[in-house]
């Protein structure tokens, strides 16, 4: 019985790099969401949160037609020199950072609005500029939300299925993620192989979500 | 130029703030108004947290705001010190680094506040190790005000910085407030709905009124006036500011000298010389027109009749001074009645009897 290594190395290095590129782009969008009065907010939230509702197989659709050679973005991509997206690593990202955006920009938005303002006021009176605000302010008043959102971005991205079948493929080595080894040796009647992957995945979530309840009882800061 | 100017105009949901203010270099003034009057917007508009959209806002010779040359300097790199009545400590970081974070922060050609100086003044020592939960109320904004003057201010806001506290507590924070404040050579501008807490600490006076200012003065000159007595609706009193002269240990009084006379009071442990800020409520002044011969009462002021007004149908208010000189004045509360017999009349000369003089301390 062998595990699948390679496609446990590609299912990591998805989630590692989807997770870095959702906290890049869902911090300042959470941050926005948290504290504008503007009226395109509920759109923004909306637009954020559909992947929530909407079947994996849907999102993958469009993306497939978006970012394949022919697609609106694919061909404008390509034109200036990108990889093909479509059935390729930075295609997976792309639709994973899409598909876990509302598990990090939801617990961050939370956190942030949490934040009270006039702990950002006496900081700006103390000289504290908005990134210095950001920094020893929100971050460390945040710093659950930072962890949640991580951990989920990370942990969905690792059990997503749908999206990754629809324009990755299933290339072993370079596209086939854990949860598409999974259903291939079912399809191929291994059940042994089946069962190894499975467990392993329902333990390791069990486990990361674990952790995080851990931490964030030790993180709660007393609150005034 | 030296001194503080905020004019401004903004309008907040509905409510339209039109103000011009002008305070000393130096020394504090007072903001005092009703809830609702537009006093935490005006300190908010100086500090930059609050953008009006036609202002102009200048510190002792730096220009926060000129919106008619695009001028506005954001909040942090102003300089202001702001405490409120929250205190706004970060819940985060203990005592001492909620002071580190105002002290990292001042660029090294403002640094006019010592951190050894500020510990005396406040006595937060045996506070830093401390976290901010763990503090009560009088320690959480000495702690706030400590971390506000560690930053270097070049202007001191404070926004009710004694409202939330007990009695006890208020006096405490009071005292170390009005310690500290003597200590540095700042201006400042204090919000208070409390007058005696105003009248007690200030040398200006800003009375504002649904958003605008009605009257700009020293502490006296706007107690005395009888528009302000009116519009409060509590009992009437002004602030007089004298000098101790002289203990009389025998019957242990000290006797004081202020604008409109010596006022005798219980004794203080003031040395002679100290200045000294006293109140007298209008009801407690009596008028007669010749001395008092035989009277339990010590204190009798030869003084003029400036204003009178009707209060109500029983009653009046007199204004007296001394006509020579612009000055401070007393107020004092008489029957209607009274005031017919007496002909009381601007002009008229006649014996002030005061029954009772509080000291602000």
């Amino acid at each position: 019985m062998a595990i699948d290594w390679r496609a446990v190395v590609v299912t990591a290095k998805l989630a590692s790099v989807s997770t870095l590129v959702l906290l890049i782009i869902g911090t300042p969008l959470a941050w926005w969401l948290a504290r504008t009065k503007a009226k395109a907010r509920p759109f923004v939230e909306a637009m954020v949160a559909v992947p929530l509702v909407l079947p994996p197989t849907v999102l993958g659709f469009y993306l497939l037609i978006l970012l394949g050679p022919g697609g609106a973005i694919g061909a404008f991509w390509e034109s200036v020199g990108g990889p093909r997206l479509v059935f390729s690593f930075p295609g997976l990202v792309v639709g994973s950072v899409l598909y876990s955006l509302p598990f990090v920009v939801q617990p961050l938005q939370n956190s942030f609005r949490a934040v009270p303002e006039r702990l950002l006021d006496a900081a700006a009176t103390l000289r504290a500029s908005p990134l210095d605000r950001f920094a020893t302010v929100v971050f460390p008043l945040a710093r659950p939300g930072f962890l949640t959102a991580i951990t989920l971005g990370f942990a969905h991205t690792v059990g997503e299925f749908g999206v990754v079948l629809m324009i990755g493929g299933n290339i072993p080595g370079r596209t086939e993620v854990l949860s598409i080894a999974l259903y291939n040796h079912v399809e191929a009647l291994q059940y042994a192989e089946a069962h190894t992957l499975a467990a392993g995945l329902l333990l390791f979530s069990f486990v990361v979500l674990m952790v995080v309840y851990t931490l964030n009882r030790r993180f709660e800061t007393p609150r005034l | 130029m030296s001194g503080i100017g905020a004019r401004f105009r903004t309008t907040l949901g509905g409510f339209v703030l039109d103000v011009d203010i002008e305070a000393p270099g130096t020394g504090v003034t007072g903001l005092f108004g009703a809830s609702g009057s537009g006093k935490t917007t005006v300190l908010r508009c100086i500090a930059g947290l609050h953008r009006a959209t036609d202002g102009a806002v200048r510190a002792n010779g730096d220009v926060w705001q000129d919106d008619t040359a695009g001028v506005f300097v954001p909040p942090h790199r102003r300089g202001v010190g702001y405490v409120s009545q929250e205190a706004d400590l970060f819940p985060h970081l203990n005592v001492r680094d909620n002071l580190r974070y105002a002290q990292r922060r001042v660029p090294p050609g403002d640094q006019s506040i010592a951190w050894d100086d500020v510990m005396a003044w406040l006595a937060v020592g045996p506070l830093l190790a401390r976290d901010v939960p763990r503090l009560s109320g009088g320690e959480r904004q000495r702690v706030a005000l400590a971390r506000a003057l560690l930053a270097c201010p070049k202007l001191i806001l404070m926004d009710e910085p004694v409202s939330a506290l007990d009695e006890p507590a208020r006096h405490e924070v009071l005292g170390y407030l009005e310690a500290a404040l003597d200590q540095l050579a700042l201006p400042v501008i204090y919000v208070s709905h409390s007058l005696t807490e105003v009248a007690r600490l200030s040398n200006q006076l800003v009375w504002l009124v649904d958003g605008r200012v009605s009257d700009t003065g020293s502490v006296s000159h706007v107690l005395g006036r009888i528009d302000f007595a009116r519009w409060r609706g509590e009992e009437p009193g002004v602030v007089l500011e004298g000098t101790v002269k002289a203990h009389d240990e025998e019957f242990h009084l000290t006797t004081i000298d202020t604008p409109l006379g010596n006022l005798t009071i219980h004794r203080r442990a003031e040395q002679p010389g100290s200045r000294i800020r006293v109140q007298v409520n209008a009801r407690d002044v009596s008028l007669g027109l010749a001395p008092q011969q035989a009277s339990s009462i010590l204190n009798e002021l030869p003084l003029t009749v400036l204003e009178t007004a009707e209060l109500s149908a029983s009653n009046c208010l007199v204004r007296l001074g001394r006509p020579e000189r612009d000055g401070p004045v007393l107020l004092a509360r008489i029957t209607n009645k009274s005031r017919a017999q007496l002909s009381l009349q601007p002009g008229r000369e006649v014996y002030a009897r005061v029954k009772s003089v509080a000291v602000l301390d």
